[in-house]
């Protein structure tokens, strides 16, 4: 296997994994939910425990995408999150406290209160999407680092990459483009989670209540999303040629699309089936949205991941200097490396197989204020 | 104190609190699937609601162990960015095979086992909350594959050209993956969980003993948590032997500093507590041989012959060389004449297994804190003996039914649930501490192996870590002492 192959397929895994993981933040747009005042502490529960099955999912494919990253192209690893630290940090504290907030919610020696809680699980649902989606904004306004690889010999700053701000990454929620992708990425998750609701819970009132919800998300997400493409497309991009030299491109993520017809193919296809699944949900009265409504979004994610990577382009930019910017060449793992995670990626099917038998098994069953109100294990 | 500093004390910090919740999510996670288990055969009720109340308490306990475990995978690239791009190579991969094969078969089959009793077939629970258990420990395995591959870091080669430690071939991958330290690492550290598990469970159900409650209950999960209980504490005894044999092959200074250790020699004796001690012991455990060396720190220091007589170097002749090898890599990376630059790759390739040495700046930097590693080590090597007496009398007391009465015996088993905490983080402390100043044994030092952020930001975000976790440790204990004292939903008597 050529080192080319493997450095495209393992961009094509990383593009999956984030793709998977914006589906998955339904849990997080589903969260958002638990602040409408309309809905009463029993349907709230229903949504905590809907969502309480399937948070940890997300979370996997959150530690999973950091995980292969690091594995298959370190040195972004490296530069954005010891570069863009506060970003990360913040991601991360907001998924930490949603990690315990389903456990210790309903408990009445939780020390701080039911409500504090479910605060914290609206706040990720909130932080989650919107810094993410800023961060990966970023892949294409680029950032303020350098990468100097000698400096590991030199004994007063050793350190290779290096941020060139005290923001270390927060400066990134003052760069409109990058910004319109994470308020894009917060009502798509918004919607996403009440399609989710709607497919899971059998309750007429918080059905109702998520058909409004995805409506009234529908123009606040479509006009951030098209913004932000529109922005993209007539954007001057980062090119590298066949060295590895950097330089701007006008339009180059428009030659991209154009250049690679199937990923256009593939994002239009995912445009689609995401407006399909909001049809569905709000204008219908299918329970189903959520699933065309999350193949789309998996489908435009990655054909995000690979306007920014493929076709010669540097998917981690630095405007500090042009020739420090990260691609797919110069910031991957050994070709050992990369190989035998290649065939550790032939598991990923099985994976995904057992999830999608356990899922079934789980959901054949909706849940019902009976259940909430009788059974002992839950949230 | 600078950033390096509130680097370290800020992974240990986490790593600590990760560890307080791992080692009961692995022992628990075995108590409750052998209960499910005699559930199933038995077909008797009884034995599913006692295995459904130690899900409860495991369920409280793996919530926080999920939270402190990601801000450790961050940590690699948010504190420690040279690391990461210098080891990437090597240790992303087992952090990536983790998530794909372990993570996701704990996350999907722990929803099933705790909400799908009434929704999925008596089989497929039971084979739920197994493969959670499971799963839970093949994650255990790649992490500590890449602790061990810091401990003894085989099947890389230094790569000029990228400036990082890579895998040489496809096999190297096996040489990683089968490490001995990795592999005794393993064992021990899953085995301790098991101890911990026990400990735990046998400390909990003696306090319904003592409270007179739910007898029939607290004898049936003293009986299988003291079974699991002495098979770890077996099992750690003699992994715990192999992670001596190999800390003295591939980290003698961990040794001599867990010993506490000056001067070395053939014979060495090995000290129970200073001034006790026992002649020849040292060469005994360290290389399962009387006669065998050990060397000591100053031993370590001024150069020595080991056991298979190979010279090693003093400290300062591995840093002189170390030295070289940095310059030779700085030359290599600037010059564009091919003599110079063919002789500059000589001399990298010469010196270059002490590049490590090289950032050191002076011998004495290679010594551990050795008050705090020989002291770890005692207590956990004492308590894991304490311990297992525990086990061994309670455990036959409730075989032979004579637990009644016994007020002092039930009070020592609730005590020993802290000590089975300290005996876990004192291990790695010896593991942890006894490797500085190495991120990477012999290969990189902490100094040169952090992310550029000011002191201040790491100190920031250090207590906000601290507050977070010790808040949710709070909570936690306060959660399960609650689900304690409403207690099990086996019939009362
Ligand atoms: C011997 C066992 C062991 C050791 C040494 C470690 N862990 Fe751990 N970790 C576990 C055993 C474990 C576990 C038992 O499998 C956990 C605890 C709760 C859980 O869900 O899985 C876990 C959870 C856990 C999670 C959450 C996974 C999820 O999404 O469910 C992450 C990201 C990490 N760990 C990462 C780390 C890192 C980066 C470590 C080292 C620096 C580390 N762990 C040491
Ligand atoms: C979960 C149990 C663990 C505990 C309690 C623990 C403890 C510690 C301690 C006390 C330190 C600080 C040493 C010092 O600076 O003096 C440390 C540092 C470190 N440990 Fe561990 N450790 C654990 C697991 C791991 C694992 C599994 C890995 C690797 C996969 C690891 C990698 C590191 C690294 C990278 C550092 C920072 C660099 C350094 O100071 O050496 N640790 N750990
Ligand atoms: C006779 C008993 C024991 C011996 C000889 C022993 C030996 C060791 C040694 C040599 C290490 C250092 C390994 C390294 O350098 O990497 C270690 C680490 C450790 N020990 Fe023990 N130990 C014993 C009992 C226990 C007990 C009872 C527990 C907990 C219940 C425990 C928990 C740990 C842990 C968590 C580590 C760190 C992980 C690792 O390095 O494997 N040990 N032990």
């Amino acid at each position: 296997m050529s080192d080319i192959f493997l450095q495209n397929y393992w961009w094509f895994l990383i593009a999956l994994l984030g793709g998977l993981l914006v589906f998955l933040m339904f849990v997080q747009g589903a969260n958002l939910h638990l602040g409408n005042r309309t809905l009463s502490d029993l349907q709230k529960r229903m949504i905590l425990n809907s969502t309480g099955r399937k948070w940890e999912l997300t979370f996997t494919t959150l530690v999973t995408f950091g995980g292969a990253f690091f594995a298959s192209f370190p040195l972004f690893y490296s530069t954005s999150f010891g570069g863009a630290y506060w970003v990360w940090v913040l991601i991360l504290l907001s998924f930490v406290f949603q990690a315990v907030s389903y456990e210790f919610q309903n408990k009445k020696e939780n020390l701080i209160g039911s409500k504090a809680f479910r605060v914290f699980l609206m706040i990720n649902g909130i932080l989650a999407p919107l810094l993410i989606g800023t961060a990966v904004g970023t892949f294409f306004t680029g950032s303020d680092f350098t990468v100097n690889k000698v400096a590991i010999t030199d004994p007063t700053a050793p350190v290779i990459s290096t941020w060139g701000n005290g923001w270390h990454g927060l400066e990134a929620l003052v760069n409109y483009h990058a910004l319109l992708l994470g308020c894009s990425l917060m009502f798509l998750t918004s919607i996403l989670g009440a399609l989710y609701i709607l497919n899971n819970v059998d309750d007429n009132a918080i059905q109702a209540q998520m058909r409004r919800t995805v409506k009234m998300s529908l123009v606040p997400f479509l006009a951030f999303f098209l913004s932000w493409l529109l922005i993209l497309l007539v954007r001057p991009g980062f090119a590298a040629d066949e060295d590895g030299i950097i330089s701007m491109e006008k339009f180059k993520y428009l030659h991209n699309f154009l250049q690679m017809p199937a990923v256009l193919v593939m994002f239009l296809l995912g445009v689609l089936l995401v407006l399909w699944g909001i049809f569905k949900g709000a204008f219908q009265q299918s329970r189903s949205g959520i699933w065309p409504a999350g193949i789309g979004t998996v489908l435009v994610v990655m054909a995000v991941f690979f306007i920014a990577g493929y076709n010669g382009t540097a998917y981690y930019p630095s405007c500090t200097d042009l020739q420090s910017s990260l691609t797919i060449r110069n910031s991957s793992s050994s070709q050992f490396t990369l190989q035998v995670m290649f065939w550790v990626s032939l598991l990923i099917p099985f994976v995904v197989a057992y999830i999608a038998y356990a899922w079934h098994q789980m959901d054949r069953k909706k849940i019902t204020p009976e259940e909430i109100a009788d059974t002992k294990h839950k949230y | 104190m600078d950033v390096i500093a509130w680097s370290r004390i800020q992974f240990a910090m986490t790593a600590a609190y990760h560890w307080l919740f791992v080692p009961l999510t692995l022992g628990l996670a075995l108590v409750m699937a052998v209960m499910e288990t005699i559930y199933v055969i038995k077909k008797d009720d009884f034995w599913k609601k006692t295995a459904q109340y130690w899900m409860k308490l495991f369920a409280i306990n793996f919530a926080v162990g999920i939270a402190t475990g990601i801000i450790l995978e961050f940590e690699f690239g948010t504190n420690w960015s040279n690391y990461s791009w210098f080891v990437g190579d090597m240790f992303g991969a087992p952090l990536a095979i983790e998530g794909i094969l372990a993570f996701f078969m704990e996350a999907t089959f722990f929803a099933v086992m705790f909400f799908g009793w009434d929704r999925v077939s008596k089989r497929f629970h039971l084979v739920s909350t197994w493969l959670t258990g499971i799963g839970a420990t093949i994650s255990a395995f790649w992490i500590l594959v890449a602790n061990g591959w810091m401990q003894n870091p085989v099947g890389t080669t230094f790569n000029p050209e990228t400036v990082r430690s890579e895998m040489a071939s496809a096999q190297a991958f096996w040489e990683v993956v089968s490490n001995p330290v990795a592999i005794s690492k393993f064992f021990h550290a899953i085995t301790s969980g098991w101890v911990t598990g026990g400990v735990f469970v046998v400390g909990i159900s003696c306090w319904y003993l003592l409270k007179k409650r739910q007898r029939k209950f607290a004898r049936a999960s003293i009986l299988i948590g003291s079974i699991v209980g002495i098979v770890g504490s077996f099992a750690v005894m003699l992994s715990g032997d192999a992670s001596g044999v190999h800390a003295a092959e591939f980290q003698p200074m961990k040794l001599a500093a867990a010993e506490g250790l000056q001067d070395g020699g053939r014979r060495a004796s090995f000290t129970i507590v200073p001034g006790i001690k026992i002649p020849g012991m040292l060469s005994i455990l360290a290389t399962h041989n009387i006669n065998g060396y050990v060397p000591g720190i100053n031993d370590i220091l001024n150069g020595y012959t080991d056991n298979e007589g190979n010279e090693i170097p003093s400290v300062a002749e591995k840093m002189a060389m170390g030295r070289e090898a940095l310059i030779a890599l700085s030359i290599y990376r600037s010059t564009d004449d091919p003599s110079e630059k063919a002789e500059a790759r000589y001399a990298l390739e010469e010196n270059v297994q002490y590049m490590g040495y090289g950032h050191l700046e002076k011998p004495e930097d290679v010594i551990p804190p050795v008050g705090v590693v020989f002291w770890a080590f005692r207590f956990m090597i004492g308590l894991g003996m304490l311990l297992l007496l525990e086990l061994l009398v309670i455990g036959w007391l409730a075989w032979k039914d004579k637990l009644a009465g016994k007020r002092w015996l039930m009070i020592a088993a609730i005590v020993c649930i802290p000590l089975v905490y300290i005996c876990g983080q004192a291990g790695w402390i010896v593991a942890e501490v006894g490797r500085q100043p190495w991120t990477i044994q012999g290969l990189l030092p902490v100094n040169v192996a952090i992310s550029s952020l000011s002191a201040g930001a790491v100190k920031t975000t250090f207590f906000v870590f601290l507050a977070i976790f010790t808040l949710f440790l709070v909570i936690e204990i306060r959660i399960l002492i609650g689900a304690i004292k409403k207690g099990p939903e086996t019939p009362k008597e």
